[in-house]
């Protein structure tokens, strides 16, 4: 935090709503978070619909290139799409996925696990929305810990004196 | 001599940048960290990073593919 920090010259705060649960779609927030953190700014995390995903204890993150044209992968030296006819037979998005899992691995991106953990040890504020939790049955002990619960409200209050506000 | 090294070769953004932060922790104020990393994006991210948390870039450097940078710890 900045004020613990004394490493704070800058007492800058950002919020980011995060709203999307794939492999793909959780890593602008996770990157930004963890690096503003890292900068010295104060950083609270809103995670709501299937943002929510993203704070199960146990992650099973997927990435679908169904309906996305632009997700091609580095394949026999080039760049293959999929089609959308193919991307619908089962088996193909978890094939994808693990693809994905490992190239992130092999070029030294960091996992979600490891920029989550990231983001809880340099003290964002990581708020769950209440409604959606509800909504969707997910109940506390489901999530990780560090974890607060809180609504639009919440969420306002801290985005309405923050120098950044973010929807990923 | 820096008072402290920290081995991000192999690493990709924002990884290098998180684990300086964090070594920077164990190094005295007024003491230097040596950051080696192979990631390009690290050449612009740490002289960002300087800037903004008022840690001081003192060399930036690169060799066959490494980059080297030295951070004293002034922020």
């Amino acid at each position: 935090m900045a004020e613990a920090e004394p490493n704070g010259v800058n007492a800058k705060s950002m919020t980011i709503i995060v709203t999307k649960g794939s492999l793909d779609w959780a890593y602008p927030p996770f990157i930004l978070g963890t690096t503003a953190a890292a900068m010295g700014v104060d950083v609270t995390m809103f995670f709501t619909f299937y943002g929510l995903s993203l704070l199960k204890k146990k992650l099973d993150l997927q990435v679908s290139a169904l309906g996305n044209p632009a997700m091609k992968m580095p394949m026999m030296g080039m760049h293959m799409g999929m089609p959308n006819i193919v991307n619908m037979l089962p088996g193909v998005d978890a094939a994808a996925s693990v693809m994905m899992k490992n190239m992130i691995k092999k070029k030294g991106v960091a996992s979600i696990e490891e920029l989550r953990e990231a983001a809880i040890e340099s003290d964002i504020n990581v708020i769950a929305c209440q409604m959606t939790m509800d909504l969707f049955e997910f109940k506390k002990e489901d999530m990780i810990d560090g974890v607060k619960l809180g609504g639009a409200a919440t969420y306002m209050e801290q985005a309405l004196k923050s120098h950044i506000n973010l929807y990923i | 001599m820096a008072d402290k090294t920290l081995d991000a070769k192999g690493l990709n953004c924002p990884l290098p940048i998180l684990r300086a932060k964090k070594t920077l922790k164990d190094v005295p104020r007024g003491g230097t960290l040596e950051i080696l990393a192979t990631d390009p994006g690290s050449v612009a991210d740490f002289a960002a990073f300087c800037k903004t948390t008022g840690n001081e870039l003192m060399e930036s450097t690169a060799d066959g593919g490494v980059y080297r940078f030295l951070i004293k710890h002034t922020g």
